[in-house]
């Protein structure tokens, strides 16, 4: 066995896993607190998925429209969530956003500008105002230069102080953690490994702060990077913390599924804005046999009346391709798994025989020259194959809203950003993630730095559990019995893929159950081929068993839900029902095993809910709750 | 469905490697980083490869494709032949990690090197105030992923490995050109500091880093020049440089262009001593000869001719008393460019085996 003195021994204040906008945010706090920080990062610094937005930052700055506000930010936050965001977290979100959007400035960000020179704020859907701060379609990618340009700029400030750059934040990239290491209930410190090496390395630290992002790797269509296997999620489990709405993932209806160089990438609704219609192998524009009772008076029920519409829309009805996203996604879902779907299970999405290309190319010109650059597919010329991408888990970490320290049976812990949960509630809107980074990065980091200093001495790592971290993770390079890391998460995507993907069923969530039984049976023996140093096949053999139980928290906690609220659609619940808001679905470890609770909903206080109107209330909230509004309201008005 | 095609993939860590030969798998619409992937979850589950986002837009799959610097996620199988083999080999400009995977570092280290934006001290956060065309330019340079293609390609540093400490490459003067022409920037010798301390002087304009950035930033046009321009504008004033000459007249000529190697290169770094390559053609017939039919890596390359730099180690630049018109080479009277590939020391990666 490995003697755990040749370990790489690192003392921090705090530690940060992830590096993406959440945790560089963290990590600056963290160190502007005076705090020795490290900042560990799975692949190299700057490379983080942060970049992947495109949107913007959601900041009710009030630049385009003045009559913008945290209220009113705050409405749009709780509606998109359909009330089951924690209301706290939603309201600092919307309190703080704006000046950590004015604090990147100062950082040297450069956003879009209006002709007054204040930053240039955009709609989205689902908010009120224009609201989205942005740099053309590469917002993530100028949030994540301007915080590593940041941290950058602080280690400049050590280095003139201290003669090094490292003496105070450091980032460790290219090195992944496998386990968080606890002194009773308190936080001791992280092991991981060098991507690059293979060497194991051992962080001492009271304070971690979670920020790892999602967990979209599961699936087998999905826009997230390999990064992406709810490392976090799983790290938090097994040191005692909660994670909430694990039920909860955001599909987006239009994703590629085909080819492969695409796969995943998002086509924007406005291809069937602008007269894009889904059609099934059989060449059928089948959406005509999906609209939902509720929504028949306003859809077409010809083609003849919905190809009407894009010129005249006030005496037509809408085209069906229209309907909300979970519909679509729904109705996509059915033909596949009618046998009706592609080949590579998606269906086509075709503007070309609707358009001429000149026409495409100007409405759409990101669109077109994005799929003729990376996968040389012409739509102008052919239709486009498509299916539900998984793009975003609302679950994550339970936390303390103010403080983002982890809730359960562990202090020191802290979590912010995607691998968080309760601020996006049921559904995030477009916008919220960046801004989300921002706000709850900043606070974990100076709680965790402010914890860190509370301590009145420091945790110790225990050395057996360093042993035993070291055999977890050389195990699947010692077996060479087990199978494939590939083939297994080929498996484990197949599973949620089909049976806990955009529309689930009773039965075939009890499946998937079952058949993630099997799968961690086989996880728990795999074999990695070849020898310690950047080896992606032994990376991924470590990161499967976080993707698997984090899987399964999903598929519980989605069987449990018995309705359909936000990225939650089930089959045989398909309505929302107030009784379930006030309830979130809360996942922990005992032993091995997920065990899933019932946690009531934090009230929300009085002037945060006297914000909304009562018919709109009247949506979401039980009777009860409603005359405890009136009698908020009587008194008020009093 | 797919097709086989021939693969060539270089394998191996710093103590060496070779191109290995795969026949894999490929499909209608795949790109290069697809059918890398393919072949670790096939045959080879240990091949070492960056990649993220896999959209272009992370930097991480950059590699040398059939010997061009390109984006894996960004290279599609449809621009080879059927019957093409497809070399795939890591940049060669930072050292080996294992299979395609390079060591970095350089660029990091160079990033801290670069000082940071300099906030303007009286303005709060929220009241900064910009016009769309005065961001415009900086934001072009911001597009940048950091693959580190423009670094790769770099001639200043590819064979180089001499030319590293005091060079800071492509993606570093466009760091430099951005907060230079950042509105809000304090600090006012952005140029001038990428000429001192970050090597810009080295730089002649071959734009292969341009013709490299998946981006499409006009790094040499758009950021290079313009920082040469202005700290040419201000270094080589003509006023003050004849202020110079009148008080120091009679000194040494002040265009001597060949006496310039005593000099030294007009920007700090350590030059001398080791072989320099890419200046040109050996001066011994026989090597010459030799280098013709193939590589020969024990050919004496003579120094190039150092720049034109006069006693105060600057290039003279003034149609009134140079000896030309324009400025003189940077690299030298002896160089020209595009070199001649016979004298470039390419090692191909089968013979760095040996």
């Amino acid at each position: 066995m490995t003697t755990t003195t040749r370990i790489e021994r690192h003392h921090y204040d705090v530690v940060v896993i992830g590096a993406g906008g959440a945790g560089l945010r963290a990590a600056i706090e963290a160190r502007l607190a005076g705090k020795k920080t490290a900042i560990i990062s799975k692949s190299l610094f700057g490379k983080a998925h942060t970049v992947m937005a495109e949107g913007g930052a959601a900041a009710a700055m009030g630049n385009v429209n003045p009559r913008d506000n945290w209220q009113v930010h705050y409405r749009d936050t709780m509606r998109g969530g359909k009330f089951l965001n924690n209301f706290r977290m939603a309201e600092l979100h919307a309190k703080e956003s704006p000046q950590r959007i004015w604090e990147l400035e100062t950082y040297g960000a450069l956003f879009d500008r209006t002709k007054n020179g204040k930053i240039s704020q955009r709609n989205f859907g689902g908010h009120e105002y224009p609201r989205l701060a942005h740099v053309g379609d590469r917002t993530g990618l100028e949030l994540i230069r301007t915080l590593q340009q940041k941290i950058v700029s602080l280690q400049q400030e050590d280095k003139r102080e201290f003669g090094s750059y490292d003496a105070r934040i450091r980032v460790f990239s290219e090195t992944t953690v496998t386990e968080l290491l606890l002194d009773g209930d308190r936080v001791a410190g992280a092991f991981g490994y060098y991507r690059e090496s293979g060497e194991f390395i051992l962080f001492e630290a009271p304070a971690v702060v979670l920020a790892t992002g999602g967990v979209g790797r599961s699936y087998k269509v999905t826009s997230n990077s390999w990064e992406y296997t709810g490392d976090g999620h799983a790290l938090a489990l097994r040191a005692g913390a909660n994670l909430i709405n694990m039920e909860f993932l955001q599909f987006h209806p239009t994703g590629m599924v085909w080819p492969p160089s695409v796969k995943g990438i998002l086509v924007t609704e406005s291809v069937r804005g602008d007269g894009g219609v889904l059609r099934n192998s059989e060449g059928k524009r089948f959406m005509f046999d999906y609209v939902p009772d509720v929504f028949r008076k306003q859809y077409a029920e010809t083609e003849e009346e919905a190809d009407r519409w894009y010129t005249d829309p006030d005496n037509n009805r809408r085209p069906p391709e229209l309907l909300p996203r979970d519909e679509v996604a729904r109705a996509i879902n059915s033909e596949v798994k009618a046998g009706r779907g592609t080949p590579a299970g998606g269906v086509y999405l075709d503007i070309a025989s609707r358009k001429s290309a000149d026409e495409i190319r100007r409405r759409l010109p990101s669109m077109y020259h994005q799929f003729k650059e990376l996968a040389d597919v012409d739509i102008t010329k052919e239709p486009m194959e498509v299916g539900p991408t998984c793009h975003y888990v609302m679950g994550g970490v339970e936390v303390e809203p103010d403080s983002g320290a982890a809730v359960g049976h562990v202090r020191g812990l802290f979590a912010a950003g995607e691998v968080s949960g309760g601020m996006h509630g049921s559904n995030r809107l477009g916008g919220n993630s960046l801004s989300d980074l921002l706000v709850f990065g900043k606070r974990a980091g100076g709680h965790a730095a402010s914890y860190a200093d509370s301590l009145p001495e420091r945790p110790k790592v225990a050395l057996p559990a360093v042993e035993a971290a070291v055999e977890t993770a050389l195990a699947p390079l010692q077996r060479d019995t087990g199978e494939s890391p590939y083939t297994l998460q080929q498996d484990l995507q197949a599973v949620m893929g089909d049976l806990v993907g955009i529309i689930r069923r009773e039965g075939e969530l009890a499946d998937a159950l079952v058949r993630l039984a099997e799968l961690r049976e086989r996880v728990a023996k795999v074999s990695a081929a070849g020898g310690r140093r950047y080896n992606p096949g032994w990376h991924l053999a470590l990161d499967l068993r976080n993707m698997l139980v984090v899987s399964e928290c999903t598929a519980k906690a989605a069987l449990e839900r018995r309705e359909s609220r936000g990225g939650h659609t089930r089959e045989d619940h398909p309505a929302m029902d107030p009784q379930w808001r006030r309830v979130n679905l809360v996942c922990s470890l005992e032993g091995d095993s997920v065990n899933l609770a019932r946690k009531p909903l934090p009230k929300m206080r009085p002037e945060l809910i006297r914000l909304f109107d009562r018919a709109e209330l009247a949506k979401y909230l039980t009777d009860e709750e409603l005359t405890e509004f009136d009698a908020l309201a009587e008194e008020a008005g009093n | 469905m797919g097709t086989k095609r021939q693969f060539r993939i270089w394998r191996g860590d710093e103590d060496g490697g070779d191109l290995q030969d795969y026949m894999v798998e490929v499909n209608e619409g795949e790109v290069v980083l697809d059918v890398i992937h393919r072949l670790q979850a096939t045959d080879a589950p240990d091949l070492a490869c960056r990649w993220n986002c896999k959209a272009g837009k992370c930097g991480s799959c950059s590699m040398e494709i059939n010997g061009k610097p390109r984006l894996g996620c960004m290279t599609r199988m449809s621009t080879f032949e059927e019957n093409e083999t497809v070399t795939v080999a890591p940049l060669r400009t930072f050292p080996v990690i294992r299979d395609l995977v390079t060591d970095v570092s350089f660029n990091y280290e160079k990033a801290r090197e670069t000082p940071a934006f300099a906030p303007p001290a009286d303005v709060p956060p929220g009241d900064y105030r910009m016009q769309q065309v005065d961001v415009e330019r900086s934001q072009e340079f911001r597009k940048c992923i950091e693959c580190f293609l423009c670094q790769n390609v770099c001639h200043v540093i590819r064979d180089h490995e001499e030319n590293k400490p005091a060079f800071s490459g492509p993606r570093f003067f466009i760091r430099a050109a951005e907060l230079d022409m950042h509105p809000l920037d304090t600090r006012t010798d952005r140029k001038e500091y990428a000429q001192a301390e970050m090597g810009l002087g080295y730089c002649n304009i071959t734009k292969c880093c341009t013709e490299v950035c998946p981006e499409h930033i006009k790094i040499t046009d758009n950021g290079i020049i313009p920082m040469k321009e202005r700290a040419v504008d201000r270094r080589y004033d003509p006023l003050v440089w004849l202020g110079s000459k009148i008080f120091r007249r009679g000194e040494t000529p002040q265009t001597s262009v060949t006496s310039a190697r005593a000099a030294g290169p007009a920007t700090p770094g350590p030059v001398g001593g080791s072989l320099h390559s890419h200046a040109g053609g050996s001066h011994d017939p026989q090597a010459e000869a030799q280098a013709q039919s193939g590589v020969n890596w024990h050919r004496e390359v003579p120094h190039p001719t150092a720049p034109a730099v006069d006693e105060r180690g600057k290039l003279p630049l003034t149609e009134l008393t140079f000896d030309r018109a324009a400025a003189p080479s940077p690299f030298g009277d002896d160089v020209t460019f595009p070199l001649p590939p016979e004298h470039l020391n390419f090692a191909h990666p089968e013979q760095d085996k040996h």
